[in-house]
C-alpha cells in the first residue's frame, strides 16, 4: 500500500469515503441474502471487494458536470453516485418504485439526475457511449469529464480499442477505468491477455496508462483526480485499477477456478478495513464510532429491503411504456 | 417546383437541420473532406467545418456507439453508414444500446439519433455489398425505420427523423441517389408513420417502399393498359407501420401484392402479408402475394443478380395470381 499522508484530507471527506464503501458492502450483503430468498432473480453481480474503486473514483467528480457509465456490476457505482439504496433495491426486486421502474433490474441501474448512465449488460458495449458523452462535453465547450468503468474481461473487446482511438484523435475528456478484478467470469485475465499490464495498453493509442491499487481508496481517489484533470484538458487517460471481487462472477458462480488462499490474500488488503485502520490511527474515529456507522448502514440496507418488499409490482399495462420518447 | 436529385434532397435536409439546430451534426466515414462516399454531404464540411461534419476512422461499432452516447447526452447526431452492409459491425450498438437504453432505464433517457445510408442491392457488387437489411432493424422494438422512394419524401422524412427524439434507421439506396423529383423550395416536413398512396386504383393494392417503388409504379402503368387499376401504396415508414392506409386500400380492392426486396423469411413483406391476411381476411378475394428477393446471397453476374431481385415480370405474375389468371 502506498503511503499517503492522511493529514492532508479533511476528516469529513475520509468519513464519507468510509461510509460509502461500507454502505455498498452492507447493501450487497443484503442483496445476496435477498437473492438467496429468491426476491431477486436473474443475474446479480456483487461488488464486494471492489468498493474502493467506485467510491474513490466518483469522489473525484463533480456530478453536476461529469458523467459515469459502467457495466453490469453496477450496484456500487450507483450508490457511489449518491443513488438512494431504496430505489436500487426496489429495482433489484423488479418493483415499480425501482430506479428503472422494474424494467432494468440489477444490470441496468440509471439515475440521469445524478449523471449516472448505467448499467450495460454487454461486455464493453458502453465504452463507445462514454466517448459520445465526452464528445458532447467538448462540442458544447463544457468543463466536464466522463468516467467509464469496465472489467478486465472487456479490455479485449473491439469496442474498447475503437473507443481509445477515437478519444485520442479527438482529444476527448474521458477516463477509461479498467477494474481488473482478475477474472472475466471464470477466466483469469492472465490466461487470455497478450499483455497483462493493462496500463500499457494505452500506449498503442498514445494514451497515458496508470496502474492503481484498487484496494486503497486513497490511491484510487488521487489517481482518478489527476486523470480527470488531464481529461478536462482533452487528454484521455487509461487507468488499470487492480482489485478483487470476493464473491463469484454472479450469484450462481461457486468460484471454483480460484483458491481460498488467493481470496484471503486480497481480503487481507480489504479496502474498508484498510481505511478504517488508518482513520483510527489518526484518531478520526474509534472502534465505537465505526460500529455506530456500521449499524446505521446496516439499518439503511435493511430499510431498502423493506421498501422494496412493500412496493408494488409494475402494472402489466406498462409494458408498452418507455419504448419511444 | 425545382427538380432535384434524391442525393440533393437529403443534403438539403441535413443542411437545413444543421442550420436550424446547432446540436445537429453528422459523423461517418468520408462524410467531411471527401464530401461523402456517395456525395450526399457534399459541401457541408466547407460550410460547417470539422466540428460538425466529423470524419471517422473505419470503426463502425465505435462511431455508431459514440453517436448513441452523444444523443443520450443531449446532441442530435446523424450517423452515416457508408452502406448498411457495414452497419452489421455496429449492430450490437444499435440493438443493445440505441433500442434499449430508454426502455431499460424506465424512460429516463432520450436517444435522438439518425442512422442513415444506402441499403439494398446496387449493381455488380456481389454478396457482401448488395443486401437489403431493413427486416433486421424493423424486427427490433425501440427503433423507427424509414425508407422513402422519392426526393420529396426523402427530404421531408429525413428532417422529421432528425427532430424525432428516438433512434431512427433511415434507408436510402445507391441506385436512388441520382433519381430526380420535384422538391419545393419552402420548408416542409413529412410525418413519420404515414404511408402515401402514389397512385389511386380500385382493382388491386400494390404495396412497396424504397427502391422497388420505381418498378411497382411502372408495373401499375402496364396494368392500366390491361384495364387493371392498381392502387400503389408507398409505405415510406416501415416502423411505425401505417396499417390503416393498407387496410383501407384492401377494403376497396380486395386484392393485394406486396413487393419487398428483402429476403422473404421473417421479412417486412412477410409481416405485412400476415397482417393483411389476418385483418382483411373477409375482404380478400385471393391470398396475398409477396414478391421478394430470392433467398440467396447476391451473385456478381448481372443477369443472375437481376434474376434474384423483384422485377416487373415477377410483379405482373403475382398480380395475375391474385386475379386467378
Amino acid at each position: 500500500m502506498q503511503n499517503y499522508d492522511m493529514n492532508r484530507y479533511e476528516p469529513q471527506f475520509l468519513k464519507n469515503l468510509l461510509r460509502r464503501m461500507l454502505l455498498i458492502r452492507r447493501f450487497e450483503e443484503k442483496a445476496a441474502q435477498m437473492y438467496g430468498l429468491r426476491k431477486i432473480g436473474g443475474f446479480c453481480h456483487l461488488y464486494i471487494g471492489q468498493e474502493a474503486v467506485a467510491v474513490g473514483s466518483i469522489a473525484a467528480l463533480d456530478l453536476k458536470k461529469d458523467y459515469v457509465l459502467t457495466a453490469y456490476r453496477d450496484h456500487g457505482h450507483a450508490i457511489a453516485c449518491g443513488m438512494d439504496p431504496k430505489a436500487v433495491m426496489a429495482e433489484l426486486f423488479g418493483k415499480k418504485t425501482g430506479c428503472s421502474k422494474g424494467k432494468g433490474g440489477s444490470m441496468h441501474l440509471f439515475d440521469v439526475t445524478k449523471n449516472f448512465y448505467g448499467g450495460n449488460g454487454i461486455v464493453g458495449a458502453h465504452i463507445p457511449l462514454a466517448v459520445g458523452f465526452a464528445l458532447k462535453i467538448k462540442y458544447k465547450n463544457e468543463d466536464g469529464a466522463v468516467l467509464c468503468f469496465f472489467g478486465d474481461g472487456a479490455i479485449h473487446q473491439g469496442a474498447f480499442h475503437e473507443s481509445l482511438n477515437m478519444a485520442k484523435i479527438w482529444n476527448l475528456p474521458v477516463v477509461f477505468i479498467c477494474e481488473n478484478n482478475h477474472y472475466g467470469m471464470g477466466t483469469s485475465y492472465e490466461r487470455v491477455s497478450s499483455v497483462t499490464e493493462f496500463s500499457q495498453m494505452g500506449a498503442a493509442y498514445n494514451i497515458t496508462g496508470v496502474k492503481v491499487n484498487g484496494m486503497d481508496v486513497i490511491d484510487v481517489f488521487e489517481n482518478v483526480k489527476t486523470a480527470v484533470q488531464d481529461a478536462r484538458q482533452g487528454k484521455p487517460v487509461l487507468l488499470d485499477i487492480d482489485t478483487y471481487r470476493y464473491k463469484g462472477h454472479s450469484m450462481t458462480d461457486p468460484g471454483k477456478y480460484r483458491t481460498k488462499e488467493e481470496i484471503e490474500q486480497f481480503q487481507q488488503q480489504d479496502p474498508v478495513i484498510g481505511l478504517k485502520t488508518q482513520m483510527i490511527e489518526r484518531n478520526i474515529i474509534n472502534e465505537t464510532d465505526y460500529n455506530i456507522i456500521d449499524e446505521e448502514l446496516k439499518r439503511i440496507s435493511a430499510e431498502s429491503v423493506e421498501f422494496a418488499e412493500n412496493s408494488e409490482e409494475p402494472p402489466v399495462e406498462n409494458i408498452y411504456e418507455d419504448l419511444f420518447a | 417546383m425545382p427538380e432535384i436529385t434524391f442525393r440533393e434532397a437529403l443534403r438539403q435536409a441535413i443542411d437545413e437541420e444543421m442550420e436550424r439546430d446547432e446540436n445537429v451534426f453528422i459523423i461517418g466515414e468520408e462524410v467531411g473532406e471527401y464530401n461523402g462516399a456517395y456525395k450526399v454531404t457534399q459541401g457541408l464540411f466547407d460550410k460547417y467545418g470539422a466540428k460538425r461534419v466529423i470524419d471517422t476512422p473505419i470503426t463502425e461499432l465505435g462511431f455508431t456507439g459514440l453517436g448513441i452516447g452523444a444523443a443520450m447526452a443531449g446532441l442530435r447526431p446523424i450517423v452515416e453508414w457508408m452502406t448498411f452492409n457495414f452497419s452489421l459491425l455496429a449492430i450490437d450498438q444499435v440493438i443493445n444500446n440505441a433500442a434499449k437504453y430508454r426502455y431499460m432505464s424506465g424512460g429516463q433517457i432520450k436517444i435522438p439519433v439518425v442512422f442513415r445510408g444506402p441499403n439494398g442491392p446496387a449493381e455488380y457488387l456481389s454478396s457482401q455489398h448488395s443486401q437489403a437489411l431493413q427486416s433486421l432493424y424493423a424486427h427490433i422494438p425501440g427503433l423507427k425505420v424509414i425508407a422513402p422512394s422519392t426526393p420529396y419524401d426523402a427530404k421531408g422524412l429525413l428532417k422529421s427523423a432528425v427532430r424525432d427524439d428516438n433512434p431512427v434507421i433511415f434507408l436510402e439506396a445507391e441506385m436512388m441517389y441520382s433519381w430526380k423529383g420535384e422538391v419545393p423550395k419552402d420548408e416542409y416536413l413529412i410525418p413519420i408513420g404515414k404511408a402515401d398512396i402514389k397512385k389511386e386504383g380500385r382493382d388491386v393494392t400494390l404495396v412497396s417502399y424504397s427502391k422497388p417503388m420505381k418498378i411497382v409504379i411502372e408495373t401499375a402503368k402496364e396494368l392500366e393498359n390491361q384495364g387493371i387499376e392498381a392502387e400503389v401504396i408507398d409505405l415510406r415508414t416501415i416502423v411505425p407501420l401505417d396499417e390503416k392506409t393498407l387496410y383501407e386500400s384492401v377494403r376497396k380492392t380486395n386484392r393485394c401484392v406486396i413487393v419487398d426486396e428483402s429476403w422473404p423469411f421473417a421479412s417486412v413483406g412477410s409481416h405485412i402479408a400476415w397482417l393483411i391476411s389476418k385483418n382483411c381476411f373477409d375482404l380478400l378475394d385471393a391470398p396475398v402475394e409477396l414478391v421478394s428477393s430470392e433467398p440467396v446471397p447476391m451473385p456478381y453476374n448481372h443477369k443472375l443478380e437481376l434474376a434474384v431481385q423483384p422485377s416487373k415480370e415477377k410483379i405482373l405474375n403475382a398480380v395475375n395470381k391474385v386475379f386467378y389468371k
